[in-house]
């Protein structure tokens, strides 16, 4: 059986090359024989960053594949998204999550202007970041000044702020994480929870 | 050297992150299904969808199971779409093995969909041409894993050297017959001559089971066109370029069914 | 996780119970696989659904939702009763020889000291010699040893009570219990994996307290391939986790109460005394923690004169809660006025979804920084979007809520650090810029901050000097950059300016500035070491301490001290993560001193007791757990039927919180989600949209032949909040259980969609009942009833 299989694969691909005589493309795994009708790699001429996938909490390192470098009339893009091969923890593989994300960073439903809606609209309008900062932080000025208890009832020193809520997602980075604690501990907000509690 | 991709469908999660990869890599157009009552992706391979997992349900040995493996392009050794295309250039084999479709060089004519004993090539409405799994050779040509065996999480995909690779699902899958699996083996069809994506299957005599057809051949009319009748097929071959449209009128629209499908028989997917 | 995930492979038995790794870590389940391949360890699969997992186990045992602790009680009692736990850890590594007051006790279902609705605690304490120490009975025969408690407690979940409360068979119980105490042996070890199936109940905390027993028993604690390991469900939880959240500053330090109205009280309230003569008790450092975190965020305004700024920190009422359901129902109250929302959606994430949207329509105002419009961001649009699915909600002419969305940049697109499960702090690169308009966070939450701070400084106002005080000492004040952030977190010398080497440097006289305290470390001088990527292993236990940067000190498996006996030698030689060279202890950052003597010290340094808690007095509802039905449950509590649900289980109050019962909701449902998307954002993405399109309702075999159900015909699944409809996916895989003699079925809803993205479909929390943990306030996700129709 073996002899009989070697040899018509060997018919094979002298049938094959028989038929290729036009130029088609040959390449092997191994020598990197490169030919027209192999399509040429998207990353061979990127630029590597590492990060971490923003789903799970297994932490799989990934290395984003950018195109284009820093001069002054680009813009780099991402073209690829692969698992880092140096990680103890995936060693380059990914789950369909992490095998998604460059759709993910790159998804068409992405925010790319600051929206706004106002009492009763049906609808968003776009605004500058000048005009939500300015709304924004005169709607939280006014409701602290509203809600802010330096004492209790008892007349103990309390400082907090109760009628404001704040919650944080979970690709908050740590120091994200930490300066929102600055921000509410500033504001003296107890009402802060994140999704690790959902 | 002959490449290959082993399958180890005891490590199998039916993750698909091959199938996204694979998606992704190769910068496929994605589509939204329709509920299909199962938690595979597409009911089938489709031309912008070259890697599907096949979740099978059922209750064996007194228990629940659920079998997931890997449906793909084979990379046959004796390749029966490489044996029924007419256009030069328009599928290879390359030297590594891997069976390659190169669309330029394709006339449309879904020949070789009849010739695949896997039923694995997928004619797209739009371009008019066949796709398939090219083992990812823009990867392979440069050194890297296909997209699909780099991702998967459980080391159930693994690429390297053919013999190699042999040696490692036989040594699998007698470990698995010491575990208790006592019908544990290789699938590796000697139909058309060995496969270049290799499995190793808990029930090894039944590949059914898993998608898998269980004794798969060329089709009887592809070998007489490429073998005795090859000079038929070289005169045919520019008539062919003319006279595309003349297959679907004269036989219709490729139904693989037509030529002895087991898994479409089974229908072993996850449906109840 | 008390381990780590690249541990996992150091297993012979893994016990995965309340998480389906396999679908929802796949990464991290590599390492199963290759404990089954390598090790050969036996895979338990504990789960109300025949799950991916399940399908590569060796055992899969089904289980109704929500009788987790029955079954781990049954666990406990077995390993007592057979012999088949590790005796001489359970002697020298945890609390079973201490001795505990008299009176304590468990009758009807309740723990002694239950009165009007609560306990009082005072007979869960541990009995006390002069000196303070808890008093011990080393040879465990004393009757009121927590060993000898803890056997009495137990006794009841026998395996023929588990099959009975659980659902599946007493012999599936005990082919299970068999599996799962191999790791009984010194040399043997077993892990545990858990996420949400565990989290998401009234009874979450408990639950993972007898997970924890169950590993102390075993010995498990300490050990490579052991543990209690959370695999937790997103990419920075456990770092948000770690940085405080209601009730917590960051490094688990907690927030002050009303009445400790100065540091001092604060600091007696909140450093322990030890409790036993050798017991290290770490968190007596508290002062220096609480110290140099108050010197970080106040800055030099912080002096010893003014207490550090304490008086800045907000100080929550004794006894008050403002955990995720107390504010959501203060929202609903109209008591809040604003929600700010860094990257979280509530319509789709919180229980109750008719209550998220009522609550948001009574706001004056909404933030949201994003990077899609999320359903509450839009959920003023709810009616317009989707009215079939919220017919109660406001039209948008009527909401007067004002919604600012904000675009921010994704993860790539930003640095930063992120924790994974196994406590690793794993620094990112910038990949690219945010697109259009969108901004990186620390920018955003900069810009309103300062803005805010500039309306305070010009026009004055209630609480300026809590604010204002603040420090903000950045390079660019407007532009924070996050290593400057990463810098201040670990920590400073304020006399020399040098980056502090670990929370060992930290001082309680304000001579010290650190953010958060189990982090430090993670930048000294030497550099950041969360981008570290080193490949050594030198334990060859899969540690990799130069790949990143764990917390705490860069130790990779919690409690390894107690890998090795009294003595310091290793339960198993082969996989010593800690050796005693005579001097030091070598291997990992040991858990320990590291020039302790073994015998010098309990092995739990962080703990009072210096060995681990069996018995645990500082959980709300008991210190042991006990089996309690979810808020709503298809039977009674077959071991006390007075005392059905946890007896201090957080419900609420509004209109909309109702809790359904069996006769109108026979079926239990479960939520979760599939391999193929990540929560509710991969909805918006095209690759993940394609995998799985559509929702459906997992319906089981038998009930779908009853009710003339096949796959693809439309149901309708309806619960005491509401109610909604998607196709039927029929499977075997969801089996009938038997409990307490009757038939029960469980419906699977799988939870990804949502009224925005590329695919639609209805948000399960629409059925979800407002019914929350007392000790930790997670939602009751798994285990609630509906009713199942079929549609035409």
């Amino acid at each position: 059986m073996k002899p009989k299989q070697s040899s018509r694969r060997e018919f094979i691909q002298r049938s094959t090359k028989g038929a290729a005589a036009g130029g088609v493309a040959a390449a092997s795994g191994d020598a990197a024989v490169v030919e027209s009708a192999i399509k040429p790699l998207k990353t061979a001429h990127t630029h590597q960053s590492t990060s971490i996938c923003p789903y799970c909490a297994v932490g799989c390192s990934v290395v984003v594949h950018t195109l284009g470098d820093s001069a002054r009339n680009v813009k780099p893009a991402i073209v690829h998204i692969e698992g880092d091969p140096e990680s103890p923890i995936n060693r380059g593989t990914l789950c369909p999550k992490g095998a998604s994300l460059e759709e993910f960073v790159q998804s068409d439903r992405r925010l790319t202007t600051v929206q706004y809606r106002a009492p009763g609209s049906r609808e968003w309008r776009r605004i500058t970041w000048a005009e939500a900062l300015e709304k924004m932080a005169r709607r939280i000025k006014d409701s602290r000044d509203r809600g802010f208890e330096a004492t209790d009832a008892q007349g103990r020193t309390v400082n907090r702020l109760r009628n404001i809520a704040m919650i944080g997602g979970c690709t908050d980075t740590n120091e994200i994480n930490y300066l929102l604690g600055k921000f509410r501990f500033g504001l003296g907000l107890v009402s802060y929870e994140n999704q690790s509690r959902l | 050297m002959t490449v290959a991709k082993l399958i180890d469908t005891t490590l199998c999660i039916g993750c698909k992150a091959c199938e996204v990869a694979c998606q992704e890599w190769n910068d496929q157009e994605y589509t939204l299904g329709t509920f299909g009552g199962t938690y595979q992706t597409m009911p089938d391979l489709a031309h912008n969808f070259w890697n599907l997992i096949k979740f099978n349900e059922m209750e064996r040995d007194g228990g629940t199971s659920w079998l997931m493996s890997k449906y793909q392009c084979m990379h046959c050794a004796e390749a029966g779409c490489l044996a029924a295309c007419p256009a030069p250039g328009a599928i290879v084999a390359r030297p590594n093995g891997t069976i390659d479709f190169v669309q330029d060089n394709c006339i449309g004519c879904g020949y070789c969909i009849t010739g695949c004993p896997f039923d694995v090539p997928r004619l797209s409405p739009t371009t008019k041409k066949v796709y398939k799994c090219s083992l990812c050779s823009d990867r392979t040509a440069v050194g890297l894993e296909p997209a699909c065996i780099k991702t998967c999480p459980t080391n159930c995909l693994t690429f390297g050297e053919r013999d190699e690779l042999v040696r490692i699902a036989e040594a699998r899958s007698t470990e698995l017959k010491a575990d208790g699996f006592p019908d544990a083996g290789v699938y590796n069809p000697q139909g058309v001559g060995g496969t270049n994506v290799l499995y190793v299957l808990k029930h090894a005599s039944e590949p059914e089971q898993y998608g898998l057809p269980k004794d798969p051949h060329i089709p009887l009319s592809v070998s007489l066109w490429k073998g005795p009748m090859k000079w038929l097929g070289t005169l045919m071959f520019w008539g062919t370029i003319l006279g595309t449209f003349l297959h679907f009128v004269i036989y219709g629209p490729q139904d693989p069914s037509k030529h002895g499908h087991p898994e479409k028989e089974d229908e072993p997917r996850d449906r109840a | 996780m008390t381990n780590g995930w690249t541990d996992v492979s150091n297993a012979d038995v893994v016990l995965v119970m309340g998480g389906n790794p396999a679908e929802n870590h796949p990464v991290g389940f590599r390492f199963v696989m290759e404990a089954k391949r390598l090790r050969k360890a036996k895979i338990v699969c504990v789960d109300p659904r025949f799950t991916r997992t399940a399908a590569v186990s060796d055992l899969y045992v089904p289980i109704r939702s929500g009788t987790d602790i029955a079954f781990l009680g049954g666990l406990i009692h077995y390993a007592l009763s057979e012999n088949k736990y590790q005796r001489r850890y359970v002697e020298q590594h945890t609390n079973a020889s201490f001795l505990i007051a008299e009176g304590f006790g468990f009758s009807e279902g309740h723990f002694s000291g239950w009165q009007d609705g609560k306990y009082d605690k005072s007979t869960w304490q541990y009995e006390l010699d002069g000196q303070g120490y808890a008093k011990v009975d080393p040879t465990l025969e004393h009757p009121r040893c927590v060993f000898q408690l803890m056997k009495k407690h137990y006794s009841r979940y026998t395996p023929e009570v588990v099959a009975n409360i659980c659902g599946c068979t007493a012999e599936e119980f005990l082919k299970a219990a068999a599996m799962i105490t191999l790791a009984a042996a010194e040399n043997k070890s077993g892990t545990v994996l858990y996420a949400l199936g565990w989290t998401h109940h009234s009874f979450a905390v408990q639950l993972i307290h007898a997970a924890a027993m169950v590993q102390l028993l075993m010995g498990n604690i300490g050990m490579p391939g052991g543990g209690v390991n959370a695999q937790r469900g997103h990419a920075n939880i456990q770092g948000s986790t770690d940085m405080g959240a209601w009730n917590y500053l960051p490094g688990y330090l907690k927030l002050p109460r009303a009445n400790q109205t100065a540091l001092v009280d604060y600091l007696k309230a909140n450093t322990p005394k030890p409790l036993r003569p050798n017991s290290l008790n770490y968190w007596g450092n508290t002062p220096k923690f609480m110290t140099s975190l108050l010197k970080a965020y106040y800055g030099p305004h912080a002096t010893a004169a003014n207490s550090y700024g304490y008086d800045w920190l907000p100080k929550v009422a004794e006894g008050a809660d403002h955990s995720w359901g107390t504010f959501f129902d203060e929202m609903d109250a109209g008591k809040m006025e604003g929600l700010i929302s860094f990257g979280m959606n509530p319509v789709a994430n919180g229980p109750n979804t008719p209550k998220m949207i009522r609550g948001l329509s009574k706001l004056k105002w909404l933030i949201v920084a994003e990077n899609f419009e999320t359903e509450t961001a839009a959920f003023w649009r709810a009616k317009e979007l989707a009215d079939k699915e919220y017919p109660h909600s406001l039209k948008a002419e009527d909401i007067q809520t004002e919604v600012f969305l904000l675009p921010a940049a994704c993860f790539a697109e930003k640095d930063g650090s992120f924790v994974n499960s196994s406590r690793w702090l794993q620094w990112k690169q910038v990949a690219v810029d945010p697109p259009g308009e969108a901004r990186r966070d620390q920018e955003i939450i900069a810009d309103l901050f300062l803005a805010i701070r500039a309306l305070y400084e010009k026009e004055g106002g209630k609480g300026a000097e809590p604010l204002l005080r603040m420090q903000w000492s950045y390079a660019k004040p407007h532009v924070p950059t996050l290593r400057e952030v990463a810098r201040e977190v670990n920590g400073v010398d304020l006399a020399t300016g040098k980056q502090l080497n670990g929370f060992g440097e930290l001082q309680a006289d304000g001579t010290t500035a650190c953010g958060n305290w189990i982090y430090s470390g993670s930048w000294p001088e030497a550099g950041n070491q969360m981008a570290r990527r080193g490949q050594v292993d030198p334990t060859g236990l899969g540690l990799y301490p130069e790949w990143a940067w764990s917390w705490p000190a860069n130790r990779r498996i919690l409690y390894n001290r107690a890998s090795t006996d009294e003595q310091g030698k290793p339960w198993d030689a082969t996989r010593a993560p800690l050796r005693w060279n005579g001097k030091r202890w070598a291997g990992d950052t040991p858990d320990y001193k590291a020039d302790a003597a073994p015998d010098s010290l309990g092995a739990f340094v962080m703990l009072p007791e210096g060995v681990a808690r069996l018995f645990a007095p500082d959980l709300v509802e008991g210190p042991f757990p006990e089996h309690y039905e979810p808020a709503e449950s298809p039977v009674d509590n077959a071991l006390h039927p007075n005392a059905n649900a946890n007896p201090l289980l957080r419900v609420y109050q509004s209109d909309l919180d109702s809790l359904g019962s069996a006769k109108d909701f026979p079926f239990v449902a479960i939520t979760y989600r599939l391999t193929e998307h990540f929560h509710y954002w991969t909805k918006h993405t095209s690759s993940s949209a394609e995998l799985q399109s559509n929702f459906f309702v997992e319906v089981p075999e038998e009930l779908a032949s009853e009710k003339g159900i096949a796959s693809g015909t439309r149901v309708r699944v309806s619960s005491a909040r509401g109610e909604l409809e998607g196709p039927a996916l029929v499977t075997k895989r969801l089996r009938t259980l038997k409990v307490s003699g009757r038939k029960v079925y469980q419906i699977g809803l799988p939870i990804h969609w949502g009224f925005v993205g590329k695919v639609h479909g209805p948000l399960i929390n629409k059925l979800t009942p407002s019914a929350y943990d007392p000790n930790c306030g997670t939602p009751e996700y798994k285990g609630f009833l509906v009713n199942l129709e079929k549609i035409g």
